[in-house]
């Protein structure tokens, strides 16, 4: 493994000329000043330069292999939009410079808003969550203030999330201050109607569903699910994380919904970083346009301004104007693709998805066994002696990334499944091929799985000890 | 130019394989009314030169800080970025991964992010801090929360010298929370102490200000963190990690949590995003606190290993009952921020802290000698100052773009009672050679 | 592993009486379900509790579990021990990893938790 940053002991380089000021209390009283020497790394170029680099090597990512991570959209990331993002006059920009000086950003995010409404069918959007769950909240907040708006008197105090929701769908209506009601899905894992209709009343703001949803299965009921919606005054919100599915096939405003996040990162090819940065710009009908976050990118004649104005906007969410050099990837990916490759991509999401799950479903239990979108679930089959973790950690060992893993919660043991529309058959068929061997092994040698990885940098984790002694940080520690 | 890797065989090998007739049956879930049949009205699909092309020319419509001489702060710093960062960043092992669910091919990811905790641990002198949040508005929000839950008080007193637009992204969460917000006077440039006094009582939850703050100046932390902690009430401070080359860490002057935007460390300035948002607090919060963090342990083989940890706080765990909805952290900027720091060490942080400070007192020095122009407060600063203008400001900054300057901030639109005044940043990039080239043409255009 | 001689409540908490002192634990099917404790949160010692009322969480890697009151009284005295050592709630469920004495306030409560015997009947028919 690789030692720690702060392992290292050599001279650092020189990046900026040295100053004369000897002492910074000329400028400024004694009292503000630091007391101690700061405790940062000591390391050479050199050194520095192989530290990281042994670090990247630690990784799997979408570069090295397939990444069939379900939920997360791991498409390959064209190297065209980290080369645009990196042009002076984009990472250049000052947000603050007059905006005169300014115009080729400002029409740029003009333009991918123009773009997204027209995938999405929305008639308003905003570039400016930095994540989806960023997102989700900025979307929660204008469904809040259209009521607010519309009835002041009437208390809608009520959002129904689905059981089979992400996590933060439930965490972000109960910050925005809303009660948060489970409805359960049927046995197809589509929202069970006559349970929708049990739990809608005058107090329910809206209803937040993701479609395809977390099995990765279009929800069949979709227009009546949102006529049911809408004729108890309650809004339909849509998270975006499966967007990919529909990308170039159906717009999500005609199935009803009333707003969206698209995750940026997911569905236009913006890189995951690790982490982060994404972005999750959210699109609206027209009654909820009035109070989308400031500024607004406007243009007239020609010319482009940010708009700070709109008296019933939610109000400033981040600063400046959310994450834009991830908007200029998305942008190039919507210039790359045009209007015939965004007509391929979610077709070609589908088409990969059911070939794999396909091959699979002979060999792994399927609990909903029906043609999916662009994921699938899938879980091992009940007599072999090894869970799904087992599992996940052997197909490391066959050189993959492992799917995501014990969600959605109401699958026991789930395995979801994500190819993409950019991984070729050729690549399926390799995994598919490993993971028919993990299935023989599981039913035969479980205890290789148990073991598994054994091709990693390090083992599996104990990650009991991890939360139990909590060692967040780096401290010298004496050696021996 | 799309991306898919599969022949038009290899669709039909799949199909067959499926036994579809068309690829149509896919789609039988799907209302038939709702599919998109004919072209979307988008742009022809275009090659990388193309592309190239047509970004370029946007990007060559905006003025940019590599050929421009930039005296524009206000929470975006054109600070030097050493050629290792992007290296490093642009590795396609960090930047193509995810977050990293499977630590045992994670290792680079996971450590990268330890090793950025425990260079925020040190650089504010608390005791933790999380693997980073969105921005610094957002960390400051979080910040503010997390004040409420534990200290069970509604009110959140904020120091009007703090980022505006840190501000408006508080008021818009905080009041969707039922929270109060409370604004503290400033007089010459500063908190008025009197003010904050006046304002504490037993619903208090927290102090929030910036240091230094959006004008540059120094607030008397001492005092303010100690009001603060009479009161019952927490003591958060907003950064600008720069300035720590030099002044007192947040940990010294009592505050319980520190949060501040990342990007001056390594993150160039890219009309306001990605950024970074640092998050450090006080052990006491480390269960309350927000976003994702990662703790060391050991694998099977008992070698060092790191994981994600304390999860149970996060949403995809707790769901209606987490403390914040924020499910990603800023991995890749936070790892620009942990080359950045690791390549210029201790004394070069202290050098760039040290240079971007004399600059701008040299540049402060010689707007005070302008017939008419005036430094507005007389706090001490850091690299930044505000300065009063004897005329129209956006024509003045007109007049600086075409002599390749960006000038510094109008405050009117942030403070109306500041109107004829601009605040200026200077930082190590700047030469002596380009303040003078900005004093003399603020000399001959008013 | 069900003790013939403590009481169940139906959130898998175990009751054991001392006179008018009661000590509380969660039980051994509680903590398989668990997994790997990792925290315990704990009352402060003198608050008040009703029956059914949270008294605090436990923690797994991945999960956390509310802990509820099977009685009603004043909390006395928590197990320090688990700040240090969480494990001992898997590893010794009946014993080291007792979580709080609580001084009853109605005697009768207790009466109305289930047996062991009713207990190993409950968790048998797979309660959720």
């Amino acid at each position: 493994m690789e030692k720690v940053i702060f392992e290292y002991h050599s001279q650092p380089a020189a990046y900026v000329p040295v100053t004369k000021l000897a002492v910074a209390n000329k400028y400024i009283p004694a009292e503000f000043l630091g007391s101690v020497e700061l405790d940062l790394p000591q390391a050479s170029e050199q050194d520095v330069i192989r530290h990281f680099t042994a670090l990247s090597k630690l990784n799997f990512s979408v570069d090295s292999g397939f990444y069939p991570l379900g939920s997360c959209t791991m498409k390959y990331n064209p190297k065209v939009n980290e080369a645009v993002a990196d042009f002076d006059g984009l990472a250049g920009a000052h947000p603050y410079a007059p905006e005169e000086s300014v115009q080729g950003a400002l029409e740029l995010l003009y333009e991918l808003e123009i773009f997204l409404k027209e995938v999405s069918g929305f008639q308003g959007l905003t570039l400016q969550p930095a994540a989806g769950a960023h997102g989700e909240s900025t979307g929660i907040l204008l469904i809040k203030a259209y009521h607010r708006h519309k009835q002041p008197a009437q208390k809608r105090t009520i959002i129904l999330v689905p059981d089979t929701a992400h996590g933060t769908n439930p965490a972000t209506a109960a910050l925005a201050g809303y009660q948060v009601r489970q409805v359960q899905s049927d046995n197809q894992g589509n929202i069970d109607l006559a349970e929708l209709k049990k739990n809608l009343n005058a107090n329910v703001a809206a209803l937040m569903l993701t479609n395809p949803n977390t099995l990765g299965l279009f929800e069949r009921n979709i227009l009546a699910v949102s006529r049911l919606v809408h004729e108890n005054g309650a809004l339909l919100y849509g998270d975006g994380a499966n967007f990919n599915a529909l990308l170039g096939l159906v717009k999500p405003a005609e199935l009803g919904f009333d707003v969206m996040h698209f995750n940026l990162h997911k569905t236009f090819s913006a890189p995951h970083g690790g982490g982060g940065p994404g972005a999750g710009a959210v699109g609206c009908s027209k009654e909820l346009t009035p109070f989308l976050p400031v500024p607004r990118v406007r243009k007239n004649r020609e010319i482009f301004t940010l708009d700070y104005q709109p008296k019933n906007s939610i109000g400033k969410i981040r600063s400046f104007y959310g994450n834009f050099l991830t908007a200029v990837r998305a942008y190039a990916y919507f210039l790359a693709l045009g209007a015939e490759g965004i007509a391929k991509v979610g077709r070609q999401a589908i088409l990969n998805a059911n070939y794999l799950r396909q091959r699979l479903e002979k060999i792994y239990h399927v609990p909903y066994s029906r043609t999916c979108m662009h994921e699938f679930v899938l879980t091992p089959q009940p007599d072999w002696a090894v869970n799904t973790l087992d599992i996940a950690k052997r197909i490391i060992d066959y050189g993959f990334h492992p799917p995501t893993i014990y969600f959605p919660l109401i699958v026991h043991e789930a395995m979801m499944i994500e190819p993409t529309e950019t991984e070729t058959k050729e690549t399926m068929d390799t995994f598919a091929a490993a993971l028919v061997k993990i299935a023989q092994e599981a039913a035969q040698k479980p205890e290789i799985l148990k073991r598994a990885p054994q091709t990693s940098p390090v083992g599996r984790i104990d990650e009991a000890q991890a939360n139990r002694q909590l060692i967040l940080k780096y401290e010298k520690r004496v050696s021996g | 130019m799309d991306f898919i890797g599969n022949t038009a065989a290899d669709n039909k090998a799949m199909q067959r394989d499926l036994g579809l007739a068309s690829e149509e049956e896919l789609l039988k879930d799907i209302p038939p009314d709702k599919i998109i049949r004919q072209l979307l009205a988008l742009p022809a699909a275009a090659s990388e030169l193309e592309v190239k092309r047509r970004v370029q020319e946007l990007a060559d419509r905006n003025v940019s800080v590599s050929d421009h001489a930039c005296f524009l702060g206000a929470g975006a710093y054109d600070h030097y970025i050493p050629s290792t960062v992007p290296v490093i960043a642009r590795r396609g092992e960090f930047y193509t991964a995810y977050t990293p669910y499977q630590p045992e091919i994670s290792q680079g990811t996971l450590q990268s992010i330890f090793e950025y905790q425990t260079i925020m641990c040190n650089l504010t002198g608390l005791d933790v801090a999380n693997a980073s949040l969105y921005d610094g508005a957002t960390a400051l929000y979080e910040a503010a929360h997390l004040a409420c839950a534990h200290t069970q008080r509604n009110t959140v007193l904020l120091a009007s010298t703090v980022h505006p637009e840190y501000r408006q992204v508080l008021r818009t969460y905080m009041q969707n929370s039922a929270l109060i917000i409370k604004e503290i006077s400033f007089r010459e440039g500063i908190i008025d102490l009197a003010d904050l006094k006046s304002q504490l009582n037993d619903q208090v939850a927290a102090v929030v200000v910036q240091q230094p703050n959006f004008f540059g100046c120094l607030e008397n932390v001492q005092q303010m963190g100690k009001l603060a902690h009479a009161n019952g009430s927490l003591f958060i401070t907003s950064i600008y990690p720069i300035s720590l080359g030099i002044l007192q860490r947040p940990g010294e002057y009592g505050a319980d949590i520190v949060t501040g935007e990342g990007q001056s460390l390594g993150l160039p300035v890219s009309f306001g995003g990605p950024y970074l948002g640092i998050f450090a607090c006080r052990r006491e919060f480390r269960r309350k606190m927000p976003g994702r963090i990662v703790g060391e342990s050991i694998d099977n083989q008992g070698q060092r290993a790191y994981v994600l940890t304390l999860q149970t706080r996060e949403q995809h765990i707790r769901r209606e009952k987490a403390t914040s909805n924020i499910c990603s952290n800023e991995s890749l900027c936070a790892l620009s921020a942990c080359v950045y720091l690791s390549s210029m060490g201790t004394a070069g942080l202290r050098n760039v802290a040290t240079a971007s400070l004399e600059g701008a007192h040299y540049l402060a020095g010689s707007i005070a000698n302008l017939p008419g122009w005036k430094i507005s407060f007389k706090a001490p600063f850091f690299n930044e100052f505000v300065a009063t203008v004897p005329g129209n400001i956006d024509e003045l900054n007109s007049k600086l773009l075409k002599n390749k300057i960006i000038g510094g901030l109008s405050l009117a639109k942030f403070y109306p009672e500041l109107k004829n005044s601009v605040l200026f940043c200077v930082t190590e990039k700047r030469t002596k050679t380009e303040i003078d080239t900005l004093v003399s043409i603020l000399k001959e255009a008013l | 592993m069900v003790p013939r001689e403590l009481k169940y409540s139906e959130s898998h908490e175990w009751v054991k009486q001392e006179g008018a002192m009661v000590i509380i634990g969660i039980t051994d099917y509680a903590q398989e379900e668990l997994g790997d404790v990792v925290f315990v949160e704990l009352p402060k010692v003198s608050r008040q509790l009703k029956q059914q009322e949270s008294f605090g969480v436990a923690e797994s890697v991945k999960a956390v579990s509310d802990l509820f009151s099977p009685v009603t009284g004043k909390v006395m005295a928590i197990n320090e021990t688990l700040a240090q050592q969480p494990e001992l709630v898997n590893k010794e469920p009946y014993a080291g990893g007792w979580m709080i004495k609580v001084e009853l306030s109605d005697n009768g409560e207790i009466a109305n938790l289930m047996s062991a015997e009713e207990y190993e009947k409950f968790i048998q028919e797979g309660p959720k």
